[in-house]
């Protein structure tokens, strides 16, 4: 089997440096409707500066690198195991050439590896067995402020009067941006899941948000939502870093899954601004990036 | 127009800040997050915890940065660690609500005037910088390589043994860029857009 290890390396770096053409187009349409010289305004000129000058210089767009989510689909003939191993060895390598911080943190002595990494569940590698002949390996670098202020509801949610159904996921989600505030580092993407068991669920909500900004969802009544809930979010006006403006919300991503009769959840994994995932693609001993 | 701030700050500089006034502070500051605030309110302020290893002359050596100075809420990216020859890589700022709990007291006990984060920070920090005086200063999330640019020497470090990000990085910076978000005469910009925007959901949820 190839080893990957230097590819999963430069995987790492554009994630961490060089920000997706399609959020970094997200961002500056978002620039173009603040007020001339409003805060909400200066904090998005201020993100795009960022933006060129860590794709320029090779630097992490942010300081917190998040924690490092990998999504493995691999064909026959790629041995999870090994990919694994491949995978934890670029994560330190990326680590030493500061594409990122040191994260893993033990919970109970607080003591941090240096190397981000931890047990086996840090960092997070989901894999998938899959047809074809081509490894696909997404990767999201999620910060933790965007992380803390993800929400997790149970329906029916009386407060909220959020019943089982797609009116409920509204209520849900705007809340769920109302309360996020400027805290993850506003203006965000949302990833949504309907369903599943508490654990499954989250892990659908970011799942969710390896789609591209622009796409449109193939469930004609959760593409309508995604876009109310786009537009009603940004109605809240939090604004950039929560400064007042007119984005807050430049993208949802809505998901569905199963769930049992008793249980109705509607996750929701705020991503920031910095919204960093890439994906690379082997075929043939070729490598290539997205 | 930004106002050109130098680190220790007057009163009366702390006090002619408004809201949404741009500042570019230059000066000699330190950065402090989750791990520093609990030690510096379990160990100094709330005395729950005795002082040890090198606990005491930490807080000798970061005492007179802090009198009239400024803290920033802050888990960098360094490079050098291997060499000691520190260099700040990227260096935005983190969630400064978590240190809602001991902020307040660490201003007071510590005379401190500044307190740089993002997402602003609550009732309790709020009265502190109206009493101490103080300003919350807004950096933006995420600038984490524009705003390392403005650090100019990585001075020294304190509590490595807390992990990089958390521990105590004594920097020197030129025109770090923020927003007053927080000021001296009990205005904050993170209440007026939680009461709007709560107003807005009212509606949208009807």
């Amino acid at each position: 089997m190839q080893d990957l290890t230097q590819e999963i390396l430069e995987l790492v770096r554009l994630t961490s440096t060089n920000l997706s053409p399609d959020v970094e187009k997200a961002l500056r349409e978002a620039l173009e409707k603040e007020d001339p010289g409003s805060a909400a305004r200066g904090a998005m000129e201020t993100i795009l500066t960022n933006v060129e000058m860590t794709r320029r210089n090779s630097t992490p767009i942010c300081q917190d690198t998040g924690t490092p989510i990998f999504f493995v689909r691999n064909p026959d003939g790629w041995s999870p195991r090994e990919l694994r191993e491949q995978i934890r060895a670029a994560v330190a390598l990326a680590t030493k050439k500061t594409y990122l911080r040191p994260n893993a943190v033990d919970s109970l002595n607080g003591k941090n590896t240096g190397n981000n990494l931890g047990d086996q569940l840090f960092p997070t590698i989901h894999f998938e067995e899959i047809d074809g002949d081509t490894l696909s390996i997404d990767l999201i670098l999620k910060g933790g402020g965007c992380e803390n202020v993800g929400a997790q509801y149970a329906l029916p949610d009386d407060r909220l009067k959020a019943g089982r159904d797609l009116e409920g996921v509204r209520r849900s989600v705007l809340d769920a941006v109302f309360k996020a505030q400027g805290e993850g580092c506003a203006p965000g993407f949302l990833g949504v899941a309907i369903g599943g068991d508490r654990g499954t669920s989250f892990v659908a909500s970011k799942e969710a948000l390896l789609r591209k900004v622009d796409d449109r969802n193939s469930k004609g009544d959760l593409a309508d939502l995604e876009d109310r809930i786009t537009n009603e979010a940004n109605e809240l006006g939090i604004g950039p870093m929560g400064f007042g403006g007119k984005s807050t919300v430049l993208g949802t991503k809505i998901t569905s899954t199963y769930r049992l009769p008793a249980s109705f959840y509607v996750t929701i994994s705020y991503m920031c601004w910095a919204f960093r995932r890439r994906r690379m693609t082997v075929q043939d001993e070729q490598v290539n990036y997205e | 127009m930004s106002n050109k701030l130098t680190i220790p700050i007057p009163d009366e500089s702390i006090r002619s800040l408004s809201v949404g006034d741009s500042v570019l502070l230059s000066g000699i500051m330190i950065t402090g997050r989750d791990a520093v605030h609990k030690w510096l309110s379990d160990t100094f302020i709330k005395n729950t915890r005795e002082p040890a290893g090198d606990d005491l002359e930490v807080y000798q050596a970061i005492k007179p940065i802090l009198n009239g100075g400024v803290i920033y809420h802050c888990g960098p990216v360094v490079g050098g660690l291997d060499t000691k020859q520190y260099r700040f890589v990227a260096a935005g700022p983190t969630t400064s609500i978590r240190e809602e709990p001991y902020q307040g007291d660490v201003m007071r006990h510590f005379n401190l005037k500044g307190v740089i984060g993002k997402g602003g920070m609550g009732p309790k920090t709020l009265i502190a910088c109206q009493e101490v005086p103080g300003v919350y200063f807004h950096a933006i999330g995420g600038a984490a390589s524009l705003i390392a640019e403005s650090v100019q020497r990585v001075l020294g470090v304190h509590k490595l043994d807390f992990g990089v990000p958390e521990a105590i990085w004594v920097i020197e910076v030129k025109d770090f860029p923020v927003v007053v978000t927080m000021d001296s005469h009990g205005n904050s910009v993170h209440d007026v857009v939680r009461h709007q925007s709560k107003m807005v959901l009212d509606r949208l949820l009807g």
